[in-house]
């Protein structure tokens, strides 16, 4: 089908290229959602999903973000066993969750590496929108907090790239808990002196929002990134008003003193490197 | 009696009044059919209040007529002084805190406060905070921290408020701050849910040491109504959302989410608030005998250690 041509993006995990270098074998050309340019995929790969024309960011997938972040070789995939169960017997949870691990090729909506950026050391966390919208439950929260703990164990700094609707439902007031869960293990690393730097991707919302998103020693977000603790329509409905285009933009939050930098996707790791590279610990 | 499911209640208790009034205006004796009919009433309400599903417990949550954050606090405490504001932009009424003693030891109280009428709703915005609310509790949490008192947390809101503001100062971040800072605290914390916690907004004031639930209290990620629209496309499926979502305090207890649960009354606190409050005294004294024999550092630990163990996963190696 002529819709299959356009924003088909590559899976490719394994071998390790060059940081910011993507293969593209799925289709030629992809069509910009924002400005409707059309463009060459490959081209497209190489400047990280943003759209020449416009600058719009394109959805990139966790693993296309973590080989464009990570030195050659450097990444070592951490607690990539744990996956999701069905705690409260929520009918069709288990086949929801069949049809995401298939679709993307991942088995949960976060992926945790430990390597190098620039030669800095760090443990790097990418969550993955396309995955149950990137919403937390026990499996995501469980990867997250051990990303953080063996992060405390060796002494390294937290990079967790945020993308998600929030809790994920399916699993009730469980998941409300990995937000918890997840800042007993935030408090830890920061108590023992350590950095951690949350960057907001499109869409940071919810109990993620409201939780490890929000309180990096550094928070940043990439441009144009939807974040926000409620849903647009529901505060429309509430305050019974339109909200401004921009409203919960990372634009939106930068201007509210939210943020400490929005970042073009492809200063992305050069940015990172320099962060890293002045908080590194001299052993 | 307030709800639908009391009904059938409410007809036995009107057709014993209109006999009891019979029976005095004509001046017979219908001893024996009032009493019959006292019996079933008893038993009805027996057999109505042992089997509430999780719907109605959230109805009974929601009372107005429920004991608040401030009747806990006035009636298990002693000289209650509380203190205002977030030193950043406003004193949020939909949260209050402040200092008291309970049982001749100081502590630090906060909780969500929703309005007792409908002018005390609008005043308390119906406990849904805004930033600020989150902000005034850390604040309090601190000084708690500092001098070293025990914190008790209130919980009782349908969520942190959904507005332009709130989002503008940070909604987000005022909660994800109290999550971490929770965590952190070098003294005990005990949250109680006395009525409807929902979600973020009631974990903001949440991650504690021991979690306390009264009995028709109900904790959840989202109300029934959200989790019927976004989950069943339909809002009213919002009893079976609620039975679906594993929302009451025993199957918190069950997951071992909440630690203990406190009884209430038959048909709610609201019908015996004395007996409320009686049996939640009990509770908060052991809870808090028992961790004020743990170090600071004891501490921070036993919250990670419950945090931590919260989750159902499976993993493969």
């Amino acid at each position: 089908m002529l819709k299959d041509l356009f924003f088909k993006l590559n899976k490719k995990v394994n071998d390790k290229k060059e940081p910011g270098v993507f293969e593209s074998n799925e289709s030629i050309i992809t069509k910009c959602p924002n400005c409707k340019k059309i463009l060459y995929s490959k081209e497209l790969y190489k400047r990280l999903n943003v759209c020449s024309n416009c600058d719009h960011h394109l959805m990139i997938t966790s693993t296309e973000r973590m080989d464009a972040l990570l030195d050659k070789d450097s990444g070592t995939a951490l607690f990539e066993g744990i996956t999701s169960v069905n705690p409260l017997d929520f009918p069709n949870y288990e086949s929801k969750i069949e049809n995401d691990k298939i679709k993307t090729g991942l088995n949960e909506a976060v992926i945790v590496h430990e390597g190098t950026i620039d030669g800095s050391p760090a443990v790097i966390a990418i969550m993955d929108p396309r995955f149950r919208m990137g919403s937390m439950g026990s499996a995501v929260g469980e990867k997250l907090a051990r990303a953080f703990n063996h992060a405390t164990e060796k002494r390294m700094p937290v990079v967790v790239f945020t993308a998600s609707g929030g809790a994920r439902m399916q699993e009730g007031i469980i998941s409300l808990m990995q937000m918890a869960k997840v800042s007993v293990a935030v408090e830890r690393h920061n108590n023992a002196g350590l950095l951690y730097i949350a960057y907001m991707t499109n869409p940071t919302t919810g109990g993620v929002s409201a939780s490890f998103a929000s309180v990096g020693d550094i928070n940043l977000a990439e441009k144009g990134a939807l974040i926000g603790f409620a849903g647009r329509r529901v505060i429309e409905e509430t305050i019974k008003e339109k909200l401004p285009d921009d409203f919960q933009t990372a634009e939106f939050l930068l201007k509210h003193g939210q943020l400490d930098e929005v970042v073009d996707r492809r200063n992305m790791r050069d940015y990172l490197s320099r962060i890293l590279m002045m908080h590194s610990e001299v052993k | 009696m307030a709800f639908e499911f009391e009904k059938p209640l409410q007809e036995l208790q009107d057709k014993i009044t209109e006999l009891e009034k019979y029976a005095s205006k004509n001046k017979l004796d219908l001893a024996k059919e009032i009493s019959f009919l006292e019996n079933k009433l008893e038993d009805k309400k027996k057999e109505i209040y042992a089997n509430l599903t999780p719907w109605q417990r959230v109805e009974i949550a929601r009372y107005i007529h429920r004991p608040t954050t401030l009747e806990y606090i006035e009636t298990l405490f002693k000289d209650f002084t509380e203190f205002y504001g977030d030193r950043v932009y406003s004193d949020d009424h939909a949260i209050v805190g402040g200092i008291a003693t309970y049982k001749g030891t100081p502590v630090t109280v906060i909780g969500h406060q929703r309005g007792r009428d409908t002018k005390g709703n609008i005043k308390r915005n119906f406990g849904m905070a805004h930033p600020d609310g989150y902000r005034k509790a850390l604040r309090l949490m601190k000084q708690a921290d500092k001098f070293n008192r025990p914190v008790i947390c209130f919980i009782d809101t349908k969520g942190a408020y959904p507005g332009k503001a709130a989002e503008e100062r940070g909604q987000s971040e005022s909660i994800a701050r109290n999550l971490v800072e929770m965590a952190g605290l070098k003294v005990p914390v005990i949250s109680i849910v006395i009525g409807e916690g929902g979600s973020g907004g009631a974990l903001g004031l949440g991650v504690c040491n021991r979690l306390l639930m009264l009995e028709n209290a109900t904790y959840s990620v989202i109300s029934p109504e959200g989790a019927a629209s976004i989950l069943f496309k339909d809002a009213s499926l919002k009893e079976i959302a609620a039975e679906s979502m594993k929302i009451t305090a025993s199957d918190l207890k069950e997951f071992g989410i909440a630690d203990a649960v406190i009884k209430e009354p038959d048909g709610g606190a609201h019908q015996d608030k004395e007996f409320v409050f009686k049996s939640l005294d009990e509770t908060l004294n052991d809870y808090l005998s028992e961790l004020s024999r743990l170090s600071a550092d004891e501490l921070v630990e036993d919250r990670f250690d419950k945090y931590m163990s919260i989750g159902e996963y499976k993993e493969q190696t």
